[in-house]
C-alpha cells in the first residue's frame, strides 16, 4: 500500500488483504510441478507460491527488474518457473485456461495437477460454466477454488448469483466433487486442496472448492468499499486468516507470540528492503517489449 | 508447383487433390510427426469433421488425439491455450466463421497476450481453423468469411487458404509455429480440386504472398475465393484479347501482410485492384493500400477496392449473388483500373 500511496505503482491495484488463509493453504498442498493459474487479483498467489518480493515489488513498478519484465504490472504478475501460468485480468477467463492444463497433463499422462482460482464474479460467466463442463467431462486432474470474497467487483455476489445454497453446489449440476471451506482458517484449506489434489491425481476427476473469504479493501485502488455494511470488515477481520493460523501456531507450540512478533518485524524489513531496491530497477525499453509480442 | 525436389534429392510429384483432402492431409502428417499435436472441435472425431476435413484420423489417431467438443466455443479456445502452454500442440476447429465471436475473449484477448503480458516467459504454439465465406445460402450468421476481424490483435497470425496446396501447407506451418495462428478457409472450395504436393519441404513461410498469374498490367490481389474468381476473370479478359494482362496475387497471409510481393507487382504494372469478400472498413484490403501509401509508393493510378456492399448477406440467392464479388463484377473492375 505505502509504495501506492508514494506513487511508485502505475495504474491500478486489486489486493487480496484478507485472502491470505486461501492462499498460504493452498500452496503448501501443491507441488512443484503443478500448474498455477489465477487472476488479476493475485499477489497473494504469486508469495504463496514462492516469488520473490523484489520481481513482485518491481514488476508493480514497471520496471524490466520485474518478474514478468514490466510487461504484466500488478494485474499480470506470473512466474513460468514457478508453474504460474498467469493471471488474466477478463473475468471467467482463469477456467478454461486451468482445465487446458489440467488437460494436458492428462493427455501427457504427467504425475501433476493443475489449480485455478478466481473469483465469486466469475462464477456467472460463460466460460466457468463451459471450462467445469469440459473439465469434468473429460475428468482433468484440475482443482478450481473460488475465493468467495463475498463482492463481485462492488456488488455482493449474492445480488448477482442465483443459488440453491453455495456456489460450490454449482458443481452438482455438472457430477464435479465439491466443497466448501472457511477461507479464514489457513490449515482448513490446505487440507481441503491436499484432498482434492490427491483425487485428481489418482484420476478421480476435479473438485470444485469454494473458500469462504473477505477482501479487506475495495475492489480496487478508486473503490473505498463504502458500500459495505456496518461493521461487516470488523466481523471479518476479528476472523483474520494471519491471527487464527497464528493462534494454532501458539496452541500447538510451534510459534510463540513473542516469536510471531519477531518474524513480523523480520518481514517488514524484507518488505521495505526489497520495495527499495525495485525502485531503483530500469525501466524496459520499446525494443524489448517488441521482443515479447511473438516467440520466435 | 507441380514437383518439389527435397535436400536429399527425392523428388516430391504434385497429385490433383480436393482442398477438403488437402486439410485432411495436413492433419494426418502433423499428427503422424509430432505427438504433440491434437485436435479439438465439434464433430471432428468420430464423426469425421463437419466439413469432413478429418474423416478417417479418428480411427487412425484415437480419442486422445482428436476428441470431440461440446459447442461451447470460448471454452475449448481457452482450455487449448491452456494446453498449449503446457507442452502440447493443439489446433482447434471453429465450424463456421461467424462463431468465432463466440470466442473473441480466448482467441483475441487470451492467446496473443498471455506471453507479452509475462514478458516472453511462455509461448501459445495454438491454431484457430474456421471455415466461412458466402456462396452457400447460409445466410446472414454463417457466411462471414471473417478474415479481417483479428486484425487489431496483434501477437496472432492470420493466414488465408485459397487453394489445396495452401490449405495444406498453411495449415501445416500455422501448427510447427510457436505464435497463436488463425487459419481462414473458405466453405466454397472445399470441394475445388489442385494440384498438392505433400512434404516438409514445401510449406510455405509465414508472412509470403504467392504469384497465381503472371501479367503486366494490373496487379490483383485477393484471398480465398476471391482469387480463383480472379484467375477467371484474368483469363477472361486474357481470352477476350483487349489487351489486359491481369497478376494475381494470392495474399495467403493477412498477417504479417506481405507487402514487398505486391509491390514489386505494382512497380511493374502501376495498378492494384484489391479483392475482399468482406466489407471495405477495417479490412486487410485498406491496410494494403495505406502501407504502401506511408511506404511511399506513388499512385499513378488510384487503387480499386473491390468489397462487399453495405448490406447484410441473405440466404436468397438473387441477393447472395450481389453480396459476394463476382468473376463479372472483378472484370469489370480490373477493365476499368488497366483503362484508367
Amino acid at each position: 500500500m505505502e509504495i501506492y500511496m508514494r506513487g511508485l505503482v502505475p495504474g491500478t491495484v486489486h489486493l487480496a488483504q484478507g485472502h491470505e488463509g486461501v492462499a498460504v493453504g493452498a500452496h503448501a498442498a501443491l507441488q512443484a510441478e503443478d500448474w498455477v493459474v489465477c487472476t488479476y487479483r493475485g499477489h497473494h498467489h504469486s508469495l504463496a507460491r514462492g516469488m520473490g518480493l523484489e520481481p513482485l515489488f518491481a514488476e508493480i513498478m514497471g520496471r524490466t527488474t520485474g518478474a514478468c519484465r514490466g510487461m504484466g504490472g500488478s494485474s499480470y504478475v506470473t512466474d513460468f518457473s514457478l508453474g504460474m501460468l498467469g493471471s488474466p485480468a477478463i473475468i471467467g477467463a482463469a477456467v478454461p485456461l486451468g482445465a487446458g492444463a489440467a488437460m494436458s497433463a492428462k493427455l501427457l499422462g504427467q504425475n501433476r495437477i493443475s489449480i485455478t482460482f478466481f473469483g465469486d464474479g466469475a462464477c456467472n460467466i460463460g466460460a466457468f460454466h463451459e471450462a467445469l463442463n469440459m473439465a469434468q467431462l473429460w475428468k482433468v486432474p484440475g482443482v478450481f477454488v473460488i475465493e468467495n470474497n463475498q463482492y463481485g467487483e462492488y456488488t455482493p455476489y449474492r445480488k448477482s448469483t442465483a443459488l440453491v445454497a453455495d456456489i460450490a453446489n454449482r458443481g452438482d449440476a455438472y457430477g464435479m466433487a465439491n466443497t466448501v471451506v472457511d477461507g479464514q482458517d489457513t490449515i482448513a484449506v490446505y487440507d481441503v486442496v491436499a484432498a482434492a489434489r490427491e483425487r485428481a491425481i489418482a484420476g478421480e476427476g476435479p473438485t470444485l472448492i469454494e473458500a469462504k473469504t473477505y477482501r479487506y479493501s475495495g475492489h480496487s485502488r478508486t473503490d473505498p468499499g463504502a458500500y459495505r455494511p456496518d461493521g461487516e470488515l470488523d466481523a471479518w477481520k476479528a476472523r483474520d486468516p494471519i491471527d487464527i493460523l497464528g493462534a494454532r501456531l501458539e496452541e500447538a507450540e510451534i510459534l510463540s507470540a513473542a516469536e510471531r512478533d519477531t518474524l513480523w518485524e523480520e518481514v517488514q524489513a524484507m518488505v521495505d528492503e526489497a520495495s527499495d531496491r525495485a525502485e531503483t530497477g530500469a525501466w524496459p525499453s520499446l525494443e524489448e517489449a517488441e521482443s515479447y509480442v511473438l516467440a520466435d | 508447383m507441380s514437383s518439389q525436389t527435397r535436400a536429399d534429392g527425392v523428388v516430391d510429384e504434385a497429385v490433383e487433390v480436393t482442398y477438403r483432402e488437402a486439410i485432411r492431409l495436413a492433419f494426418d502428417d502433423e499428427l503422424a510427426s509430432d505427438p504433440s499435436v491434437v485436435l479439438l472441435g465439434e464433430d471432428i472425431a468420430a464423426a469425421g469433421g463437419p466439413f469432413k476435413t478429418t474423416e478417417g484420423l479418428y480411427e487412425k489417431y484415437g480419442g486422445d488425439r482428436l476428441i470431440d467438443t461440446p459447442i461451447a466455443e470460448n471454452g475449448f479456445c481457452g482450455m487449448a491455450l491452456g494446453m498449449a502452454m503446457t507442452g502440447m500442440r493443439p489446433v482447434v476447429e471453429i465450424m463456421f466463421s461467424d462463431f468465432l465471436p463466440t470466442a473473441y475473449d480466448a482467441i483475441a484477448m487470451e492467446m496473443p497476450r498471455l506471453r507479452f503480458m509475462s514478458g516472453g516467459q511462455t509461448s501459445a504454439p495454438v491454431t484457430v481453423r474456421a471455415s466461412g465465406g458466402g456462396g452457400g445460402r447460409f445466410g446472414a450468421q454463417t457466411s462471414s468469411t471473417g478474415e479481417s476481424w483479428f486484425l487489431q490483435f496483434l501477437g496472432l497470425q492470420i493466414a488465408v487458404s485459397g487453394s489445396p496446396q495452401s490449405a495444406y501447407g498453411l495449415l501445416r506451418t500455422a501448427i510447427q509455429e510457436n505464435n497463436p495462428v488463425v487459419v481462414f478457409e473458405h466453405k466454397a472450395l472445399h470441394g475445388v480440386k489442385g494440384p498438392l504436393v505433400r512434404g516438409d519441404t514445401s510449406l510455405p513461410e509465414i508472412g509470403q504472398a504467392e504469384i497465381l498469374r503472371e501479367g503486366s498490367d494490373v496487379t490483383v490481389v485477393g484471398s480465398l475465393l476471391m482469387v480463383h474468381r480472379a484467375l477467371e476473370a484474368s483469363e477472361a479478359l486474357a481470352a477476350k484479347g483487349e489487351g489486359i494482362d491481369a497478376e494475381v496475387i494470392d495474399i495467403r497471409w493477412v498477417r504479417p501482410l506481405d507487402l514487398s510481393t505486391i509491390r514489386q507487382s505494382l512497380e511493374k504494372t502501376g495498378r492494384l485492384v484489391v479483392l475482399e469478400e468482406q466489407y471495405h472498413e477495417g479490412g486487410w484490403g485498406s491496410a494494403v493500400v495505406s502501407r504502401l501509401t506511408e511506404a511511399g509508393f506513388s499512385w499513378q493510378n488510384p487503387p480499386t477496392l473491390v468489397s462487399m456492399p453495405d448490406v447484410l448477406i441473405s440466404h436468397s440467392p438473387p441477393l447472395e449473388d450481389l453480396m459476394v464479388p463476382s468473376v463479372e463484377r472483378i472484370e469489370s473492375a480490373i477493365r476499368a483500373t488497366a483503362s484508367s
